[in-house]
């Protein structure tokens, strides 16, 4: 017998047991489940971060409900998913990722969406071996920008490396020109993790570039005790402050700035330092607070009356708190729902209509367009930014919205999407990934197929 | 422990070397024969059991032998054990990266005595204080080790993102990087390192540390050298807990940062031998099958049973809290650990047979 029979032949017991299993306690399989999409879900509702992601989830799966009972699907393709819950960690992410990698009753995964940056690295390299991407939508490794390296890795919309750049931009735009950058002080406050110190390369490269003092302040894990870092701040008097928190470090440091005076509105937090979850804690003082985010808030988009009219009042939300509809951290489930569903229709009209694999995805992915009209149709104009991807731009729009919270909710302040200097940015990542194909001796693939 | 007790005294006996031999024939044919099924796992497990659950477990299972050498044999209690993985993970990934002329085998052990040294520093407080003050400073180990890994860029080659990722992983020309090549490396890294702790807790060594386990006053005026074994004992288990980390990191999860191997990582391999067993090297196996395969079994069978009916946050919730009643359960029945229950449960059934 050979190997493969073997193989094949435990996993059918194990597939069998499964069955067994799952027949006795009522479930069925139905027979047509080879047309539709599977669609693995790995979440995190328990853990520290469980407030963050529960509101993600919604949206993800609000987006998916309203394809497979409004539009019947992608192509007619329903999509199908169920959840593995990874508590954030990245033993259990990559216990997930291998647990659902094979597909389900005969469906492929086309996507997996890692939902923590360290499960996303851990997950860099098993992704190639098996074939399947791994969209991580601003968080991830950066220099996975660069696909002829990281050919199945796509940090898509808005990287680190972006987010530091869009905020600089937006400073420019309110001091009145990049020119006027000259002989400011942008003070760094960030979560001293890998995560944290992220955005120091490109910060300094733009420092020397625009001619704007670079200071960097780390604050140790968890950041809930902030005076020493703001009493620096108060002596250092930075014209603006960029804050790159995590969890309970932002709120504490909107509070402990409001302490030592530093004015609120000068205060540009991160993606991750952007929800309503962030803010709230703080209170009052956190009225005129502002952060750049690619998930604009707000529930008037056109995507969200569809949604709101065929999932939320039909009860077919996953929403527990409805007050979170239209939240930073619900539309960024939404977003990231259309660039997988996006991604899978390309992939369609490309191979077929018909259940799409990894490796099929992975060519979906390089082809997207998600132009403006594209976006008009699904009614994400505003929400999503156009994007553009290739096997040379895993990222594709690189561009941030500025938010600022009034004490209830968040308003776009920016004009539009502030774009970052991707020109002057790209060639550092690409020759971080050439480093990174060194070291792990890749050999780039070549990106004009 | 007693079962060493016990052994050393059959030890002596003419009619307890034939039995000693006897045994020891048998003991070596089931560890053979278990050696065999465990090295042919791959021809059959698929890249789940490979990946998620296997490789876990055995390098599990390493962590825990090399706490259980300290805590467990020497009796010097140490949360620093993902501080000492972190040691040993980022020394590899050095050695690997700026000497890859030296064969894997090579870089891990280099890595691991590494680590041994730092933990030998780390354990020097340990001449003058013990119990929960030794805790206590090892927990600053921890502290220090996690920090100093994510400050300086130079240990992770100035990567972005402060992680390490492995260098091509190869022995002798074999690529090592599929998931049975990394389980086979596992797998024959921790069948050779608990062969020789099995070997030294027996040896002179090995009893010089549970005689400091069992009253160090007592030993230094029988003439144990106390001080040097306590190091001893730092530095294997920080060289064991070294080659584990190194293991983690690119065996297991290919890359990793500081976080990985943070204060929660040190509490569960503490939780591992103290549900396994302290003091015994098959406890470390049983109490690492313990962390790992159970949540993963409770998280399957949740799924499966209620997979959709019920909220998956609560399902969630209730599974951490049936592991959690299941660890308080079974420590009420063996308070000695798992091993210990296995082995009672084993003289119960022999001498109902002998009835």
């Amino acid at each position: 017998m050979s190997l493969w029979n073997q193989k094949r032949i435990v996993s059918k017991a194990i597939g069998l047991a499964a069955l067994a299993l799952s027949a006795a306690v009522g479930t069925s399989v139905s027979a047509d489940e080879a047309k539709t999409q599977y669609f693995p879900l790995a979440t995190f509702r328990v853990g520290a971060y469980a407030s963050s992601g529960i509101p993600v989830w919604a949206g993800e799966i609000d987006y998916f409900r309203y394809i497979n009972e409004v539009e019947g699907g992608i192509n007619g393709i329903k999509l199908v998913w169920d959840e593995c819950e990874t508590n954030w960690e990245v033993e259990k992410g990559v216990e997930c990722y291998e647990r659902v990698k094979a597909g389900k009753n005969g469906s492929p995964v086309p996507i997996f969406l890692p939902h923590g940056d360290p499960i996303s690295k851990a997950l860099t390299e098993k992704s190639v071996a098996d074939k399947i991407p791994l969209v991580t939508i601003a968080y991830g490794r950066t220099e996975a920008i660069d696909g002829r390296v990281f050919p199945y890795s796509f940090p898509v919309v808005f990287s680190f490396w972006s987010e530091a750049s869009s905020a600089v931009n937006f400073i420019a735009e309110k001091v009145g020109g990049k020119d006027k950058l000259k002989g400011l002080k942008i003070a760094t406050v960030y979560h001293d993790s890998p995560y944290g110190k992220e955005t120091q390369v490109p910060l300094a490269h733009l420092a020397k570039t625009y001619g704007f003092e670079d200071i960097q302040i780390p604050v140790p894990h968890p950041g809930n005790e902030q005076s020493a870092q703001w009493a620096k701040i108060r002596q250092l008097k930075p014209d603006w402050v960029f804050l790159r928190g995590w969890g309970v470090m932002t709120p504490v440091a909107i509070k402990t700035a409001a302490k030592v005076g530093f004015p609120v509105d000068h205060i540009i937090g991160g993606i991750w330092s952007g929800s309503e979850e962030d803010v709230r804690p703080a209170g009052a003082v956190g009225k005129g607070y502002l952060a750049i985010t690619p998930f604009p808030a707000g529930a008037n988009f056109e995507i969200h009356q569809k949604l709101k009219k065929y999932i939320l009042d039909k009860g077919l939300s996953d929403l527990k708190d409805p007050k979170s509809f239209g939240s930073v951290y619900y539309n960024s489930g939404v977003d990231e729902a259309i660039v997988a569903v996006e991604a899978i229709r390309t992939a369609q009209a490309h191979f077929g209509v018909r259940p799409i694999n990894g490796e099929e995805a992975q060519w979906g992915l390089e082809h997207l367009d998600l132009s403006e009209k594209r976006l008009a149709e699904i009614g994400a104009t505003g929400l999503q930014q156009p994007l553009k991807l290739s096997a040379k731009d895993h990222e594709g729009g690189g561009a941030g919205k500025v938010l600022q919270w009034d004490g209830e909710k968040w308003n776009v302040v920016s004009n539009g999407w502030v774009k970052s200097d991707r020109d002057l940015l790209l060639p550092l990542i690409y020759e971080r990934a050439a480093a990174y194909a060194r070291e792990k001796g890749i050999t780039p693939r070549d990106a004009t197929n | 422990m007693s079962a060493i007790g016990t052994e050393t005294i059959e030890g002596f006996g003419p009619s307890g070397v034939t039995a000693q031999s006897t045994r020891d024939r048998l003991r070596a044919g089931s560890v053979g024969v278990l050696l065999a099924a465990l090295a042919s796992i791959p021809l059959v497990a698929n890249d789940y059991w490979l990946n998620a659950v296997l490789i876990p477990f055995l390098i599990m299972s390493l962590t825990a032998l090399g706490l259980n050498l300290l805590m467990g044999y020497a009796g010097q209690a140490s949360l620093g054990s993902g501080g000492f993985m972190s040691v040993g993970a980022y020394a590899t990934y050095n050695l690997l990266l700026r000497l890859p002329e030296l064969p894997l085998p090579v870089s891990l052990l280099l890595g691991g005595i590494i680590s041994g040294l730092v933990g030998v520093v780390a354990g020097l407080p340990s001449l003058r204080i013990k119990g929960f003050y030794l805790v206590a400073s090892t927990l600053a180990t921890q502290f220090l080790l996690e920090w100093l890994f994510n400050q300086y860029g130079w240990f992770s080659n100035y990567s972005t993102s402060s992680s390490i990722s492995a260098p091509r992983l190869a022995f002798l020309g074999h690529d090592l990087s599929s998931p049975a090549g990394r389980y086979l490396l596992t797998l024959a890294t921790v069948v050779v390192v608990t062969a020789v702790a099995a070997r030294l807790v027996r040896s002179q060594t090995g009893r010089t540390w549970m005689a400091i386990r069992d009253m160090d006053t007592a030993a230094s005026v029988i003439g144990i050298p106390v001080s040097a074994g306590k190091l001893k004992a730092f530095f294997v288990s920080s060289l064991v807990i070294g080659i584990a980390g190194a293991l983690w990191a690119f065996a297991y999860l290919g890359t990793v940062d500081a976080r990985s191997f943070n204060l929660d990582r040190s509490f569960q391999i503490m939780f591992a031998i103290i549900i396994g067993g302290m003091g015994s090297i098959r406890g470390n196996f049983l109490g690492a099958a313990f962390m790992i395969f159970l949540p993963i079994q409770l998280d399957h069978l949740g799924s499966g049973v209620f997979g959709g009916a019920v909220d998956p946050g609560q399902l969630e919730n209730f599974q951490k809290a049936l592991f959690g009643a299941l660890i308080v359960w079974f420590l009420i029945k063996e308070p000695r650990g798992l091993a210990a229950l296995l082995s009672r449960a084993w003289t119960q059934l022999v001498s109902r047979i002998n009835r």
